[in-house]
């Protein structure tokens, strides 16, 4: 797997908004069926870097390379024409308007005649959500009246839809109670199972350790290193996050500070 | 303590039945828009209260006929400034707008088309329809450029719009009053010929109940098709029946105005008949205004809730960044929203003209009012991804009838003004209300 073209690479990404260096040439890389988990502290740019993946935030400079061909993601719209979906940490739901028209949103189904096809959309909301969350039945309430965990189930149905071939999932299990949190780490699992490169952003370093097969870390704008989850410790990876030290600069003291 | 009580609570609200659920679950299960129902009734209150206050004569088919004829042009208006609104944007500047079209509209059929085609020349009002149509959708766009290219609040934008408008609907004119309309044209303002008739209104009646009976068939056929719940047989029924009757009841009140006897003669003597003893009765019907504004609420319902468009207006009023992130161009989006009210202002303004057969440098003073009020009275909220064009439509008639209402009862100038001004805060009041009430 480790020889196989990256499913996505991104070289030099440099973003920075007035003056200050939001992501600082910063290179990442994911393959087919992988779980690549960004993690780092509040600030550290871990966001700002998806987001020129997905499109919401072009960067000043850098490359971006799917399967080795170079490509421009210019917005959300270039990102998901290349099977990038992404599930942001707002969630991005408007409010108003109910579950299979969030999940749809800007890619309505739409009859011969060019009309919105409401049904045929909630039927592909409800056969995704099956799969997803089996008690979830507000199809036709607007977002805002439901519950954190369903709205989070919106977010996740609306990524998964669409076949995605590279996931981004930022924080998604912020709003999640602990059994809706195993459902989506079930379904991460299944998703990686079917190929798909998934980027998992997590403050838990838990879930991080649990999950993903590599990891990156940033700090203030910088990434620190990519390391194999088997390579390394808890602590070691702690120590990248916080003191910004690869496992092979750290010194015993120093690990011992940060877990006291 | 808080973990030993938390069962207790919780069984007490599985036993306790919830109240009076059946009519709730009736009306739900019916899918019947409350707030709809309620406007409604705001509505009947209102014409019972003027009916009694007007000395009996406000619920008259004279009145009501011309009720409609007047609500028409703050009707058109108020579809457009419904996606406005959603989109948390205003347009301040319609009344303006609508003089300047108006305006232009009235110059070039009474001025410049003449010299060129020839008086009444029989395609001079669709030129001068389509020319203001264009000029309204210009306009539109200007402002919505700035609006979601440069980035000016749109409440600036159209503040300015307010006032340069004006000025350049007077300067066209030097403060003039521009006269007469194309007679053809002036169709589109209703009066004694521009209404189809008892016949035609009868006709459009009875397409209107066979498309309310299809609309509802199409629905639960689309429901059973799809797998999902329907509606219980009775409300489908009775939304059909109370749809035809409001329908025909409409149309009646139409019929029943007829034509002063002055022109009834003369249409008895172009036509040959003899003047029969108890007078000719012609009734009036449907007046052109009305037709129209109903056809602009169809297709802007339409397009509001079926079309794509329509949904990224809403979607950009429930959460911009989503949209934007779902990769919908919210600014070009925006645009379109202010084209769109610019076309209805010149729909709205052509049908002003016509009716007053001039055009002066006061028109659609202070209609911006009257339109974002009846939008706001009719379900918009301020604060944008909430609003349907029926219920402006409905808001527009409350307006009209409060205006035309005070105007019956001989209410002056001035006070009509307070009323109108303290309606439009309450309006919002009552939204900001029931707003913070869903929230908590």
């Amino acid at each position: 797997m480790n020889d196989a073209t990256p499913l996505v690479e991104m070289r030099d990404m440099n973003v920075s908004f007035g003056g200050v260096h939001a992501v600082e040439n910063v290179s990442i890389d994911l393959r087919p069926g992988e779980i690549l988990a960004l993690v780092g502290g509040n600030g550290a740019g871990k966001s700002t870097l998806v987001k020129t993946l997905s499109g919401a935030q072009r960067p000043d400079s850098g490359q971006i390379y799917l399967e080795g061909e170079p490509v421009t993601i210019d917005n959300p719209r270039d990102a998901k024409a290349y099977g990038i979906e992404t599930i942001y940490q707002t969630l991005a739901l408007a409010e108003n308007i109910d579950a299979p028209g969030n999940m749809f949103l800007g890619r309505e189904l739409t009859t011969s005649l060019g009309n919105l096809d409401d049904s045929g959309m909630e039927a592909a909301a409800r056969k995704v959500m099956a799969r997803l969350n089996p008690k979830f039945q507000n199809f036709k309430t607007p977002v805002a009246s439901l519950s954190g965990g369903q709205r989070q189930s919106v977010a996740i149905a609306r990524a998964v839809h669409f076949n995605a071939r590279i996931l981004i999932m930022d924080e998604p299990t912020a709003a999640l109670g602990p059994a809706e949190t195993e459902q989506v780490r079930q379904l991460i699992r299944q998703l990686k199972q079917e190929g798909i490169g998934i980027i998992l952003i997590s403050h838990d370093i838990h879930d991080v350790f649990d999950m993903s097969d590599r990891i990156s870390v940033m700090l203030q704008g910088r990434l620190v290193g990519t390391v194999k989850r088997d390579d390394v410790t808890m602590d070691e990876v702690l120590a990248m996050i916080i003191i910004g030290k690869l496992p092979s600069e750290v010194s015993q003291s120093e690990l011992e500070d940060l877990t006291n | 303590m808080s973990v030993t009580e938390a069962p207790t609570t919780e069984t007490e609200l599985n036993e306790d039945p919830p109240p009076r659920r059946s009519f709730k679950e009736a009306v739900r299960s019916a899918e019947i828009d409350t707030r709809m129902v309620g406007m409604l009734t705001l509505l009947i209150l209102i014409w019972i209260g003027f009916h009694f206050m007007s000395g009996g004569t406000f619920l008259t088919p004279r009145n009501l006929w011309n009720l409609s004829v007047q609500f028409a042009p703050v009707a058109i208006m108020a579809t457009g400034m419904v996606l406005i609104i959603v989109s948390r944007n205003i347009d301040l500047s319609v009344g303006s707008m609508l003089g300047l079209v108006g305006m232009a509209m009235a110059i070039l059929q009474a001025e410049i088309l003449p010299d060129l085609l020839g008086f009444g020349h029989p395609a001079l009002w669709i030129i001068v329809l389509l020319a203001g149509l264009a000029m309204g959708a210009l306009v539109g766009m200007f402002q919505g450029f700035i609006v979601a290219y440069v980035g000016v609040p749109s409440f600036i934008v159209t503040l300015g719009g307010l006032l340069v408008w004006r000025g350049v609907a007077w300067s066209l004119a030097s403060g003039r009053t521009v006269a007469p309309m194309d007679s053809t044209f002036q169709l589109l303002g209703g009066g004694s010929d521009g209404s189809l008739g008892g016949t035609g209104s009868w006709i459009v009646a009875a397409l209107a109940c066979l498309s309310i009976v299809a609309l509802l068939i199409y629905d639960r056929r689309q429901r059973r098709r799809y797998g999902f719940r329907l509606r219980p047989l009775w409300a489908v029924i009775a939304l059909g029946t109370v749809g035809c009757l409001a329908v025909i009841g409409a149309v009646w009140v139409m019929n029943s105005y007829y034509l002063p006897e002055n022109l009834a003669r003369q249409v008895a003597e172009a036509q040959g008949i003899a003047w029969p003893e108890g007078g000719l009765r012609i009734p009036l019907g449907i007046s052109y205004p009305v037709l129209i504004a109903l056809g602009v609420m169809l297709i802007m319902g339409f397009v509001a809730t079926r079309r794509r468009f329509g949904r990224y207006v809403y979607s950009i009023g429930g959460n911009p960044e989503a949209a934007e992130l779902g990769g919908i161009n919210t600014r070009w989006t925006i645009v379109k929203t202010f084209m769109v009210m610019g076309i209805l202002v010149g729909v709205a303004g052509a049908v002003t003209i016509a009716r007053l057969n001039a055009a002066t440098s006061g028109l659609g003073t202070l209609a911006e009012l009257y339109v974002i009020a009846a939008a706001v009275i009719g379900g918009t909220s301020l604060a944008g991804g909430l609003g349907t064009i029926p219920g402006a439509v409905l808001g527009a008639l409350v307006m009209q009838s409060l205006q035309s209402g005070m105007v019956l009862m001989r209410v002056d100038a001035p006070l009509q003004d307070i009323v109108v001004g303290v309606v439009l805060v309450a309006a919002v009041a009552v939204d900001v209300y029931y707003r913070k009430r869903a929230e908590a």
